[in-house]
């Protein structure tokens, strides 16, 4: 079975005099959930946005399933199966939540209907709260509107930047549980977060990232249990310090 | 030869004023990154504000027979109060608001100028203006020449200004400010208050040259505030390249040449029947040169040498 | 006062349909388009050209609709020169703009498009002339409405208000009806977001100038219609447009109708104490009042 990601020397960031990411090598098996951790301005975030196509990419290359799709356009994601629920900014404040969605689901033609249906099944919110702009949804119910819209594609690799971000610590979980969940029909889940142990507990790969390089790699109860995390997380403090 | 000369002084001293202002600009876009769509009303207040409050009487307001020294500073802060009013209400919103605005300040005054007999003389404009120096230098070609000195001190002394400015401490601030406005701001800085005082400043040295054109012509109409006096000084900027004070003053001489030379070509090489549109031909051409400019050469003609700490073009984000 | 009043409106109107467009353009590219209002000038000289050709094909077309001045011929050639105006924002924004802000940053964009209004501005001049052109010379006479207090209507201007008020109402519909509209005002709110949501930013925009300039023209004719066409029609729309923006909050698209209502009405209104030379003033002074009250426009956000 083809791989559901790999990236090959990536090397990206806003400017090409200044790449964040620093030479990524990473295979991503299908399924299952990978979290990528890592101590503040790590890339993490840039790594899932270069994926997307949203940083430029100055070295390296992204295949999905075989494809190149390096330096990919954003809106065509989903042609490759792909989302990507951004941190927070990830929902249309001006739209309705059914406006959001019907968005999302666009180019989905005749199946809009069904899908939209088996959304709202899931998150029974979306139906109950149709009506009220995206501005006006609490952080809760924001995540799951943003993951909503993210599978409206039918992807089978979803990336979430930080879904904890800005949420309180009680909600925090919920969302996380919701982002496991979406591996429960095979679904890939790559998985950005700050929080990192309640990412362990909950991804089965770790994978830590600092300045732009893969320091760790492995299942994540090996990291759970080892010292390795604790030693780069320290080691980065103090560099900046 | 006489004529020749007299004319190469005439050119020279307007090209060299138009210069001053071209200066001003510089300091707002290429050394702070703001737009000002409105030159014109800055320079436009310098010259009015210099001929009433130097002038003699006059049924319109004005004509306070002020020193000339002190008739151009009063014309200076004139300037610098309409662009302090009009920075004050816009610098802290988002840069298209300033450009709004002082294109319609620009529209705003040349249409008050032109309509407020009372206050500027209107359509006529203002006259009975006394030339200064004229008891020693005369009328005709020594006072001419006198003036052009005058002026290329001006030219001189707000060039060295600007120069000092950019390596000074507040110099400094504004390629800060430009750069990382929110860092700027985590300092302690205020980087509408900056751009504030940038603003002021670049408006008063265009006051600066408003005056000393009013005073040049000894009379200053709406005729002369129009548009496209924005227009030529943009040009010039663009052409000498933003943020480079020495190719400014290079451009202002080259665009003010190539106008003169067009219109003269025009008058005197293009039919009878196209005398009427002379106008927009040399309209189409400034229009070109600033959009032409910007798409192939945005840097300008005269690129600072390499090494130089040079403000980048008209960056925002 | 109320002749003043309803002549507002219908300058209103027109100054509406201008500032839709250009405050949809300067959210999303986050510059002030100084050439903006020079598409109601290719949108009014468009018509012009195509109205004759179209009576050309036949005759009948010639007749003016009902009591209007507005023949036939010249109400066909609308949607045409509506089509003509957007393609050339189009045409501009991929040769000029694009370009422009490829190489310097936005506020070159600004410069860039004052040199681009000029030059739109006088090639009209030159190509058409700079005396004022109509679409008809059929005199349309004002209908009296009242006598005391005296209120004159022409029908041309019934007409404008209500084609207007159409097209204000077809964007409406777009926009809050189908997932082409939700794209738009995806695009105006998060560009990334609206990528990563499948929205193809490109086309997105390049149907914001379209819209632009489609109204614009529009407004170019109506403006036309009721005024005269002449080149300098842009220069003196520009700034009530841009007054009509500000006040309704750069970006919001019922700001821009609601505020070119306010500037238009306002603009009538004054000359009831104001001599009308000073009509050019008043946006700025618009402008100002509103920085003054309330910054980010009647349904502006804070954007920095």
């Amino acid at each position: 079975m083809p791989e559901a990601l790999r990236l090959s020397g990536l090397v990206a960031g806003y400017r090409p005099d200044l790449p964040i990411l620093r030479g990524i090598d990473l295979a991503l098996e299908p399924g299952g959930m990978t979290a990528v951790v890592g101590p503040n301005g790590a890339g993490k975030s840039t790594l899932i946005k270069a994926i997307a196509g949203l940083v430029p990419i100055s070295g390296g290359t992204v295949t999905r399933g075989g494809a190149d799709i390096t330096g990919l356009r954003p809106d065509r994601m989903a042609e490759h199966g792909m989302a990507y629920v951004p941190q927070t900014d990830n929902v249309f404040r001006g739209l309705t939540i059914r406006e959001n969605l019907d968005l999302a689901l666009r180019r989905a033609g005749r199946a809009a209907p069904e899908r939209l249906a088996r959304l709202q099944a899931m998150f029974p919110m979306l139906a109950d709260k149709a009506d009220i702009r995206g501005g006006a949804l609490s952080g809760g119910q924001r995540q799951m509107l943003a993951v909503a819209m993210a599978l409206a594609t039918e992807p089978s690799l979803v990336m979430l930047d930080e879904p904890s971000a800005g949420l309180a610590p009680n909600i925090t979980a919920d969302v996380l549980a919701m982002a496991r969940r979406l591996t429960e029909d095979g679904t890939t889940v790559l998985l950005v977060e700050q929080n990192v142990k309640q990412a362990l507990a909950l991804a089965d790969r770790c994978i830590v990232l600092a300045e732009g390089r893969i320091e760790a790699d492995g299942p994540a109860t090996e990291l759970r249990e080892g010292t390795t995390l604790a030693e780069i997380f320290l080691g980065a403090r103090r560099r900046v310090a | 030869m006489i004529g020749v000369i007299s004319y190469l002084v005439f050119f020279a001293t307007v090209a060299s004023i138009l210069a001053i202002a071209v200066l001003g600009l510089n300091l707002h876009w290429g050394y702070t990154g703001l737009f000002n769509g409105g030159v014109v009303a800055f320079f436009g207040a310098g010259a009015y504000g210099t001929l009433m409050l130097g002038g003699a009487p006059q049924p319109h307001l004005g004509g306070f027979e002020w020193p000339w020294i002190f008739a151009l500073i009063g014309g200076v802060a004139a300037a610098a109060v309409l662009a302090w009013i009009v920075g004050l209400l816009t610098l802290r919103l988002r840069h298209d608001y300033l450009a709004i605005a002082t294109f319609g300040v620009a529209v705003a005054f040349e249409n008050t100028m032109r309509n407020a007999q009372g206050f500027a003389g209107g359509a006529q404009g203002i006259r009975g203006f006394e030339r200064p120096f004229r008891e020693f230098a005369g009328n005709g070609l020594g006072w001419n020449l006198l003036y052009l000195a005058l002026v290329l001190v001006a030219l001189v002394a707000t060039y060295l200004f600007l120069e000092r400015l950019a390596r000074a401490p507040f110099g400094r601030l504004l390629r800060a400010i430009r750069e990382d406005e929110e860092a700027a701001r985590s300092l302690g800085k205020s980087p509408a208050r900056i751009r504030l005082t940038s603003f002021v400043t670049g408006s008063a040295i265009m006051g600066l040259a408003g005056g000393l054109y009013g005073t040049f012509y000894a009379f200053v109409s709406p005729q002369d505030v129009l548009p496209i006096l924005t227009f030529q000084i943009w040009a010039m900027l663009i052409v000498g390249g933003a943020g480079n004070n020495r190719g400014a003053v290079a451009g202002a001489f080259l665009i003010w040449g190539a106008w003169t030379a067009s219109g003269w070509g025009l008058s005197r090489f293009a039919p009878v029947d196209w005398q009427l549109y002379a106008g927009s031909i040399q309209w189409v051409l400034i229009g070109s040169v600033i959009v032409g400019m910007l798409m192939w050469r945005p840097e300008g003609l005269f690129p600072e040498r390499v090494g130089e700490d040079r403000p980048q073009t008209g960056r925002t984000t | 006062m109320i002749q003043h009043l309803i002549d507002g409106v219908l300058v209103g109107a027109i100054i509406s349909l201008g500032a839709i467009g250009l405050t949809m353009v300067m959210h999303i590219l986050r510059f002030a388009n100084f050439s903006h209002a020079e598409l109601l000038s290719v949108g009014a000289y468009a018509a012009f050209v195509l109205g004759p050709l179209i009576a050309g094909l036949s005759g009948a077309l010639e007749a003016g609709i009902g009591p209007l001045s507005l023949s036939w011929a010249v109400a066909l050639a609308v949607p045409l020169a509506m089509a003509i105006t957007g393609a050339t924002a189009v045409l501009l924004d991929r040769i000029v703009f694009q370009r422009v802000r490829a190489k310097g940053g936005e506020l070159s964009m600004v410069f860039a498009s004052f040199g681009v209004a000029l030059v739109m501005r006088n090639v009209i001049g030159l190509i058409f002339g700079l005396s004022p052109h109509l679409y008809s010379r059929d005199i349309a006479f004002a209908q009296i409405i009242s006598y005391d207090p005296l209120i004159m209507v022409k029908p041309d201007q019934v007409a404008v208000l209500v084609l207007a008020l159409i097209l204000m109402l077809a964007l409406h519909l777009l926009l809050s009806r189908t997932t082409f509209g939700y794209s738009l005002r995806a695009v105006a709110e998060n560009p990334d977001l609206a990528q990563v949501t499948g929205v193809d930013l490109k086309a997105a925009i390049r149907a914001v100038w379209l819209i632009g300039g489609a109204l614009a023209a529009a407004a170019g004719v109506f403006y036309g219609l009721t005024n005269q066409i002449i080149p300098v029609m842009g220069r003196d729309l520009v700034l009530p447009i841009f007054a009509a923006t500000i006040a309704g909050g750069i970006g919001s698209v019922y700001g821009a109708v609601l505020g070119g209502f306010l500037v238009g009405i306002a603009g009538n209104l004054a000359l009831l104490v104001l001599p009308p030379g000073y009509t050019p003033s008043l946006p700025f002074v618009i402008i100002i009042a509103v920085l003054l009250l309330r910054p980010h426009g009647l349904f502006g956000e804070a954007r920095a």
